[in-house]
């Protein structure tokens, strides 16, 4: 069963931007895009681990803010000539509540 | 204007002529001793110099003068005595009778008398009510405080200089002509001038909405504060005005109080004397009223309908009043009106409607670097409304044509480059128009090229819109003559031999920078949104490339009045520091032109200590930079060093970054100027400006050049005569030294020409272009015409420059400390284990 965790509200978020917190220890970069919808990925451009949650947000993807790298927010992965992947971590939004699920953890 | 020139009296200066005993003439009574009054006296006599004895009651103290020149009495231009446009002689020399100073006060019709306020009452045979109009005023709280005046009479004016004479604060209440020119006058005057207006845009009726906005910020540059969408609650003050309170409780201090809200229709006596009256006094088209003895004329009546508010419809009132005096048939039509705004040095004209609407079309130029903007409105090929700005010069033509209700189709073309330029050709192809053109027509006034130097850069080999533009510069400033040089292009090549437009903004767009930038300007579009829109993005929010872009397009294009936006800033623009490779950030405190003091050397080692930071630099720009600080700690180190008097170094920002310079005459034996003091000055003036990348400055004291200059995107080389200026250097990937734009002798100058170059970067070069590759494009020479050959556009690109600096240098690290967007900063959960 997944752990969701409330984390805020919409208004929270910048509209086009993104906010960041640590959840398992892991950096995690919630953004809010142009929609008004909700997407969360772990904090780390896959190709030199740039901050995510720095970069420009437009449509659904985020431009990295170190080298440019274009990332799709739903799935993670670089777009376009770009190779790479970044962890997404799945979010659910109850009414004006932004759940997000803990990261899964190897299995006890 | 033919109305601003009423000072011409019709009548000639024959004396009154013995013809009959004057006793014996029939009596003509004026009530109203202003301009529509006195012009009807003086067209009766030019028609017929003895039938009338005529007695003219004036409520004001004066002769009859030239209302509309108590703007340039206000602003100290004229005096009084040059706006009188009859003097007492006139009067004595057709034996006219003036009661000065004593208004009527009642109209007995049936004994055919008039009662003045001192009791004297006259008998008449023909009555003229001119009795103009009432300024407006608003009935507020403290509208009859002392210090509240409107804009009339001579008698205002005099009240407006008493108060003006020793300065302090003034609110004129009203946006509309009288307004502003009461504002410019008190202005000059040496007051604090705030403009309060109802509407979004300055005279909106007589101007549409971007020549109200390139006025108000005409005139804010002047120093006038303009507040539009004002409304006023009420005026404060005990015994005096003290004050003007705003509907959303702003109060602004004042003495004076300014209300041009308005005119009214001066009837109250025709009323009471139980004439028929409407929103004026009614007349038919000889200006008779209700009563057959009782003729009116001005801005107290209602023609068919309407009212006027300007002189112009006076005279022809005048006319048709005076030839139906003396039984000549010239039945009065109506007036189509003009204005212009008399504010010395500019250039304000409407005419007509332009409101658009249905089966309206527009044709507008827009030129940015001239300040200019024409827009001529038609209807079914002819012109029905026009508004100009900045420049005027074809508004009387306009006016004609459109009076005329001449079909324009056949120069519809050229219509807006004006009379000129539409004469030259006058045929119905614009092609054939422009092959008609002689070849040192000047088709590009930005750049003064003319159509033989177009056709000689086409027939060199340029195949393309910007091969011309960089080959002649035609068309490569404002754009207003594009359709000219596309036409000579065509002309030139046949259709075929054309080839496609430049390189796309991004994949979003199908619009290249230029374009884009000019579509901003000329369309008025003010936010990142309503572009998109308006130009079909392909995408719903644009790109990383395309939003910063449009972002600094329209900062630029409207200082003050854009608002930034920060999702569209690269991350170092954002959080106002350089992110790093580890996702920290470093930051640099200005030091001004490089030179610091002990408290600021301590305040960065404290911050340095207390925030572990794992390393400081001098940087190449003489400045210090402290490295690793994390995201969330940037608004305490901002807050330590903006405690210790230091603000953002805008180390990562598309703007001033540093001004390097070296120690000069002050310290060096081989200073010439004091090359530290003038980088001071420049960074002191041009911090905080956006620009389309980064720029760099430096300002060595001699040509030994130690502050290494010729690398840096303006750089000034001093020498025992003065100051060279240097642009478009660069020590990136591709060295390249600086062009030499220009020597001056004083620091001011340099300073001036720096504000206009800098001003033509951000104006012209595209987002992400460094000076260096800019001037490549666009060439030296290019540079020089715009910023040092003419005096005039230097001057306004300055001008242009230091208004948006007005609004461009605030610390953007005491705004964060202050508590501005504080979640950009903060993680969204303390932890979320
Ligand atoms: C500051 C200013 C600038 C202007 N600039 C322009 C411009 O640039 N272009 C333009 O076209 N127009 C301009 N105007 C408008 C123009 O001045 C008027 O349209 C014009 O003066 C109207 O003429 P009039 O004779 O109807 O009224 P007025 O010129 O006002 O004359 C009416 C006279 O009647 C007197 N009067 C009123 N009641 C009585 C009474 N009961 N007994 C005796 N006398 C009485 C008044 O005191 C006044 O002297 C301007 C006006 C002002 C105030
Ligand atoms: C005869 C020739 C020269 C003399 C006498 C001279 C003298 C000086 C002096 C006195 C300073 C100290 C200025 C200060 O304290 O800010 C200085 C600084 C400097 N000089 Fe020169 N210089 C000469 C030529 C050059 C040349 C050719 C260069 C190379 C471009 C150069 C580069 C520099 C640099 C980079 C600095 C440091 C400026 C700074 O960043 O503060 N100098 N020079
Ligand atoms: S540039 Fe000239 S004035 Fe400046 S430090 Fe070098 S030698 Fe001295
Ligand atoms: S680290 Fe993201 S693009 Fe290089």
């Amino acid at each position: 069963m997944t752990d969701w965790i409330d984390i805020g509200t919409l208004a929270d978020l910048p509209l086009r931007g993104s906010r960041t917190l640590t959840l398992a220890g892991e950096p995690v970069a919630v953004f809010r895009t142009h929609d008004n919808q909700v997407f969360a990925l772990i904090d780390r451009c896959p190709h030199k681990g740039g901050p995510l949650s720095a970069g420009i947000v437009h449509g659904h993807a985020v431009s990295c803010p170190l080298h440019n790298l274009r990332i799709s927010l739903a799935t993670g992965t670089a777009l376009g000539e770009d190779a790479g992947c970044t962890p997404v971590v799945p979010v659910l939004l109850a009414g004006e509540r932004i759940l997000l699920a803990r990261p899964v953890r190897a299995a006890a | 204007m033919e109305f601003l020139d009423p000072g011409s009296t019709l009548a000639d200066d024959r004396p009154a002529e013995a013809a009959a005993p004057a006793e014996a003439r029939e009596h003509l009574v004026v009530i109203g001793n202003g301009m529509a009054g006195c012009r009807a006296v003086e067209e009766l006599l030019a028609r017929d110099g003895t039938r009338f004895r005529v007695t003219i009651f004036g409520a004001e103290p004066q002769v009859n003068y030239n209302r509309i020149m108590l703007s340039p009495v206000l602003a100290g231009e004229k005096t009084f005595e040059e706006i009188v446009i009859n003097d007492h002689a006139w009067y004595a020399r057709h034996g006219i009778e003036l009661v000065a100073g004593d208004p009527v006060v009642a109209i007995d019709r049936a004994a055919r008398t008039i009662t003045a306020r001192s009791g004297r009452t006259t008998g008449y045979d023909k009555l003229l009510i001119a009795t103009g109009s009432d300024p407006f005023i608003i009935p507020v709280p403290g509208h009859d405080l002392p210090g509240v005046i409107s804009f009339r009479d001579m008698a205002d004016v005099e009240a407006m200089l008493a108060a003006a004479f020793d300065g302090g604060n003034a609110v004129v209440i009203g946006g509309g002509l009288l307004g502003l020119e009461a504002a410019h006058g008190l202005t000059l005057r040496g007051m604090k001038v705030t403009v309060l207006h109802l509407m979004p845009t300055l005279m909106e009726r007589q101007l549409d909405e971007a020549a109200g906005w390139l006025l108000k910020s005409a005139l804010e540059a002047r120093g006038q504060t303009i507040l539009t969408g004002a409304d006023t609650a009420a005026i404060l003050g005990d015994g005096k005005v003290e004050g003007v309170q705003l509907k959303d409780g702003r109060v602004i201090p004042a003495k004076l109080v300014v209300m041009a809200v308005g005119i009214r229709p001066s009837v109250k006596l025709a009323r009471e004397a139980g004439l028929a009256v409407g929103r004026g006094i009614q007349v038919d088209d000889h200006m008779v009223t209700s009563d057959a003895n009782v003729l009116a004329v001005g801005e107290c009546v209602e023609h068919d309908g309407q009212c006027y508010g300007l002189v112009a419809p006076l005279w022809d009132m005048c006319r048709s009043l005076a030839d139906g005096l003396v039984a000549r048939a010239n039945p009065y039509r109506g007036s189509v009106t003009s204005t212009k705004l008399k504010v010395a040095g500019l250039d304000v004209f409407s005419a007509g409607d332009f409101s658009g609407g249905e089966g309206c079309e527009d044709i507008v130029l827009r030129d940015s670097a001239r300040g200019v903007y024409k827009r001529v409105v038609l209807k079914e090929d002819r012109i029905i409304g026009a508004v100009l700005f900045g420049d005027t010069g074809d508004g009387g033509w306009y006016f004609d044509l459109l009076k005329k209700g001449e079909d324009v189709a056949p120069i519809r073309d050229v219509l807006i480059y004006g009379q000129t330029f539409a004469s030259g050709g006058g045929l119905a192809d614009p092609k054939a128009t422009v092959a008609a053109l002689s070849d040192d027509t000047e088709i590009c006034g930005c750049n003064g090229v003319s159509k033989g130097q177009v056709v000689a850069t086409i027939n060199g080999g340029a195949c393309s819109l910007d091969a011309v533009r960089a080959g002649c510069k035609a068309s490569a400033s404002c754009g207003s003559c594009t359709g000219i040089v596309e036409s000579l292009l065509a002309l030139t090549l046949g259709e075929d031999g054309m080839q496609a437009g430049p390189k796309t903004m991004c994949k979003c767009t199908s619009y290249g920078h230029d374009e884009m930038r000019r579509a901003i300007v000329e369309q008025g579009m003010r936010a990142i949104p309503e572009v998109m829109q308006r130009l079909h993005w392909s995408t719903p929010d644009g790109c990383s490339s395309c939003r910063p872009a449009l972002n600094y397009y329209l900062l630029c294009a409207w200082p003050g009045d854009y608002v930034d936006d920060q999702q569209s800033r690269f991350v170092n623009e954002r959080l106002h520091a350089n992110i790093q490779k580890d996702g920290t950030y470093s930051v640099v405190p200005r030091m001004w032109g490089g030179v610091t003091t002990p408290q600021e050397l301590r305040a960065i080692a404290d911050v340095v200590e207390k925030y572990n930071a794992p390393m400081v630099k001098v940087t190449g720009g003489q400045r210090l930079d402290i490295f690793g600080i994390r995201k969330e700690d940037l608004t305490a180190v901002w807050a330590d060093l903006n405690a210790a008097g230091m603000v953002s170094g805008h180390a990562y920002a598309k703007a001033l970054r540093t001004v390097k310079t070296c120690v000069g005459s002050e310290w060096c034996r081989f200073g010439t100027q004091d090359s530290t003091g003038l980088g001071i000055k420049l960074e002191r003036g041009f911090w905080g400006s956006w620009m389309p990348h980064k720029f760099k400055m430096a300002v060595s004291g001699c040509p030994r050049n130690c502050a290494e200059a010729t690398i840096k995107d303006f750089g000034v080389i001093c020498v025992d005569s003065g100051y060279e200026l240097h642009v478009g250097g660069n020590g990136g990937i591709h060295v390249r030294a600086t062009d030499l734009l220009v020597k001056v002798t004083t620091e001011a100058e340099a300073m001036h020409y720096a504000a206009a170059f800098v001003q033509l970067y951000r104006e012209e070069a595209r987002y992400l272009e460094r000076t260096a590759p800019w001037i490549e494009r666009v060439g030296l020479a290019y540079l020089k015409a715009r910023v040092v050959e003419d005096e005039a556009g230097r001057d306004a690109l300055a001008a242009r420059f230091w208004h948006s600096q007005s609004f461009s240098q605030d610390d953007p690290w005491a705004e964060r400390v202050a508590g501005a967007d504080a979640s950009l900063h903060q993680p969204l959960l303390a932890a979320a284990e």
